[in-house]
């Protein structure tokens, strides 16, 4: 297993570390996003997304669930905030998006954990001010 | 002629018949409750929720308008932005109606029936004009050359405005959805709000995000004990709600002052909120502007506005072909 911890200052740092992070990324990664609300989990997801050349706005998921986007490739941005119980995640067809050939972005991660598949990156978002987010990032 | 329309994109499962695109002669609008425990709409709830409603809507509908099927000369349906799942529902009914009836169908973009509302509302209203459009899933600035002439002057880049008050509620342990939650509570605050910071973004941006202000809320409420929290609620949710309107107010103003309309319009479930309604009022009043907001039916998710978008598109001749699909993330 791999692990890192940055702390970044601002949200414009946070997305840069997305950029960087998404250039190592190849179809079927999965991303699990932990961290309260505000914790920069959309912000680092926009990230994310540019370093994958999509042009789309990224907007949080948090009403409709999933996004799909279009860049390098076939990105599903899903939060899963709402949901309280597996089988409503289960209702939502989420082989599709864990075990398909996109990049699968999934915040409140914790609410799936046993579903997902057992190779992903798990990124975890503290907050410690107004602006700064300590991130650690394991890779399994 | 009579226009049946049909609205499933979200969590409202809507029919209506309009009469030459300004008369209502019904609107129905069931808003559904399962999802209340959840905290927002949930996909798969919502597509069963309209398979079990919309027949029986239907029926409430031609019954309201004293109506039969047969009478209906075109159908209007909302084939996107939205769920998919849930547009499905709404199209499959369009498509057997007009296959089965033998009339003209039109898909029609939500947005663009948020837009309607203010014709249906207002039936001698001029364009040009400036419409916002804020709800749970949408935050987007419109210039309205003209009926079915739209440039998109700016939209949310991560929540939208509804999503943000669902969040801050939540924060605050009050009910869903947060919007009239919020509105209700901050009424209780005597003192000034709490101040949160204003997100205008780039200079000259007309773009939104509220997911600054959230985030600020949410650090304010974590340093707060549970009693100093209870206190200050009302105060919290007072200041998020000033910070979000201030902002809506302002761009959709400056919107106006550049392209120097003197129309401007508010639709979608936020509009509802009465502190925005209220602020944008008298501010336009000040900058000397015309504004018009639909009645709340007509504001929030129904029918009749597809009824008359689709009834205008119609009225050019335009129709769709039983092929057209639903697209999540139509643009306008």
């Amino acid at each position: 297993m791999f692990k890192d911890k940055i702390i970044t200052r601002s949200p414009e740092e946070t997305k840069k570390l997305g950029e960087k992070l998404a250039e190592s990324f190849s179809p079927g990664e999965v991303v699990a996003l932990f961290g309260p609300l505000g914790s920069g989990k959309t912000c680092l997801t926009q990230g994310i997304c540019s370093g994958l050349e999509v042009k789309d706005f990224v907007v949080s998921p948090s009403f409709v669930l999933i996004n799909e986007y279009e860049g390098k490739f076939k990105v599903y941005h899903i939060d899963l905030f709402r949901l309280e119980r597996l089988s409503e995640i289960i209702n939502l067809g989420y082989e599709e998006y864990f075990f398909g050939e996109g990049i699968c972005i999934i915040e409140w991660a914790e609410k799936a954990i046993k579903l997902l598949p057992e190779k992903r990156m798990e990124i975890y978002l503290k907050i410690l001010s107004e602006n700064e987010r300590k991130i650690t990032i394991c890779k399994f | 002629m009579l226009v049946l329309g049909i609205e499933t994109s979200c969590d409202e499962t809507a029919v209506a018949v309009i009469q030459d695109g300004r008369k209502i002669l019904s609107n129905i609008v069931f808003s559904q409750w399962v999802h209340k425990k959840y905290w927002g709409v949930v996909p798969e709830l919502a597509s069963r929720e309209h398979i079990k409603t919309i027949l029986p809507i239907l029926k409430t509908a031609l019954e309201e308008g004293k109506l039969s099927l047969s009478e209906i000369e075109g159908i209007a349906v909302t084939c996107g932005p939205g769920l998919v799942g849930s547009l499905l529902i709404g199209l499959s009914l369009a498509k057997s109606l007009a296959y089965s009836l033998r009339v003209p169908f039109i898909g029609v973009n939500h947005l663009e029936g948020h837009i309607f509302a203010n014709f249906l509302e207002y039936p001698d209203l001029k364009t040009p004009m400036i419409c916002l459009i804020v709800s749970g899933g949408h935050s987007t600035l419109v210039y309205v050359k003209d009926k079915g002439d739209y440039a998109i002057l700016g939209r949310t880049r991560d929540d939208a405005p509804g999503e943000a008050f669902d969040k801050v509620a939540r924060l605050l342990d009050l009910e869903y959805p947060g919007g009239p939650s919020i509105d209700h509570l901050s009424k209780k605050c005597h003192t000034s709000g709490v101040r949160f910071p204003r997100a205008f973004l780039e200079e000259g941006s007309l773009d939104f995000s509220f997911s600054g202000v959230k985030t600020a809320v949410a650090i304010y409420v974590s340093r707060l004990i549970p009693q100093e929290k209870e206190k200050q609620k009302a105060c919290i949710a007072k200041g998020f709600q000033e910070a979000v309107v201030e902002v809506l107010v302002a761009k959709l103003l400056q919107a106006a002052f550049n392209l120097g309309v003197k129309r401007i319009s508010l639709s979608g479930g936020v509009a509802n909120n009465s502190f925005l309604r209220e602020q944008l009022s008298s501010e336009a009043s000040k900058a000397g502007l015309e504004i018009y907001v639909p009645s709340p039916i007509l504001c929030t998710d129904n029918a009749a506005m597809i009824a008359a978008a689709g009834d205008f598109h119609l009225s050019r001749g335009e129709k769709s072909t039983l092929e057209l699909n639903a697209f999540p993330r139509l643009p306008l």
